[in-house]
């Protein structure tokens, strides 16, 4: 119990500290190098959680695939590797504003509403679990989603290729 | 454990996507701040499925990671696309529909 806390603190704080550099950080390789942090602290988050197979899941998609796919976005648009200034609009200010605003909104929201209800995971080893439920309760939208990585398979493709 | 820490660090999080969406200029960070907005979703989800004690929370948090990846590779064909046409990512100039 405390020991989960205690990894629940270490993790929140990271990930805090690693997010806030992913929108600040004025190189676009850190800011992606920064990601990768934030993405294995909500891996770790769903261990906390005893969701294994999302973890492993959130490692193997996010970490393995979106990251590379960033970088060789950054790549391939020939961002400016190394400090530029202008990475940020003249908006920095505003949306600092609507950000903390809607934070405000949403943590008194979440506490009016859920208070100090536990949150104890019942059972550890759920992958079975999850996948009877995504192969019968969610066969059809598991289809679904097959059908629409084609789609974006595809599509990219036909964006991408030259004339 | 209780609720409300990851609600509260899942809303952080979010929060943070959104500065980042709003004020930043390349179009490839912003997608990057997307990906902080559906992290922040992704965390939500298992919370509340490990709380109603229920799979279906990490089930819709792998349909989220499915649809996630498919919106990134779309997502930075596109970039590729504008940065082809007008040699720049900027999102700030990209005001060719305002009329």
């Amino acid at each position: 119990m405390i020991v989960q806390n205690l990894f629940f603190g270490m993790l929140a704080t990271v990930m805090g500290l690693a997010a806030i550099r992913v929108v600040t950080a004025q190189n676009v390789v850190h800011a992606a190098l920064y990601l990768v942090v934030v993405l294995g602290g909500v891996a770790g988050i769903f261990i906390l959680l005893a969701a294994e197979f999302a973890a492993v899941t959130q490692v193997l998609v996010y970490i393995g695939a979106v990251v590379v796919l960033f970088l060789f976005g950054l790549m391939l648009t020939r961002a400016p590797i190394g400090k530029t200034a202008n990475l940020d609009n003249d908006q920095k200010v505003l949306a600092a504003v609507v950000a903390v605003m809607l934070l405000g909104v949403l943590l008194w929201s979440q506490f009016d509403a859920f208070g100090r209800a536990i949150l104890e995971p019942q059972r550890v080893g759920t992958t079975g679990m999850v996948g009877d439920s995504i192969f019968v309760q969610y066969l059809i939208p598991f289809e679904i989603i097959s059908v629409l990585l084609l789609a974006a398979l595809v599509g990219a493709i036909v964006l991408a290729r030259k004339e | 454990m209780i609720l409300n820490q990851f609600l509260a660090l899942a809303a952080v999080l979010f929060c943070i996507g959104v500065y980042g969406v709003l004020a930043r200029r390349n179009a490839v960070l912003v997608l990057m701040s997307i990906e902080l907005i559906l992290n922040a979703v992704n965390i939500n989800l298992v919370a509340f499925g490990a709380f109603h004690d229920t799979v279906a929370g990490q089930v819709f948090a792998l349909f989220v990671i499915a649809v996630a990846a498919a919106e990134v590779g779309v997502g930075l064909a596109i970039v590729l696309l504008i940065y082809r046409n007008r040699q720049s990512v900027d999102v700030s100039e990209l005001d060719m529909m305002k009329g």
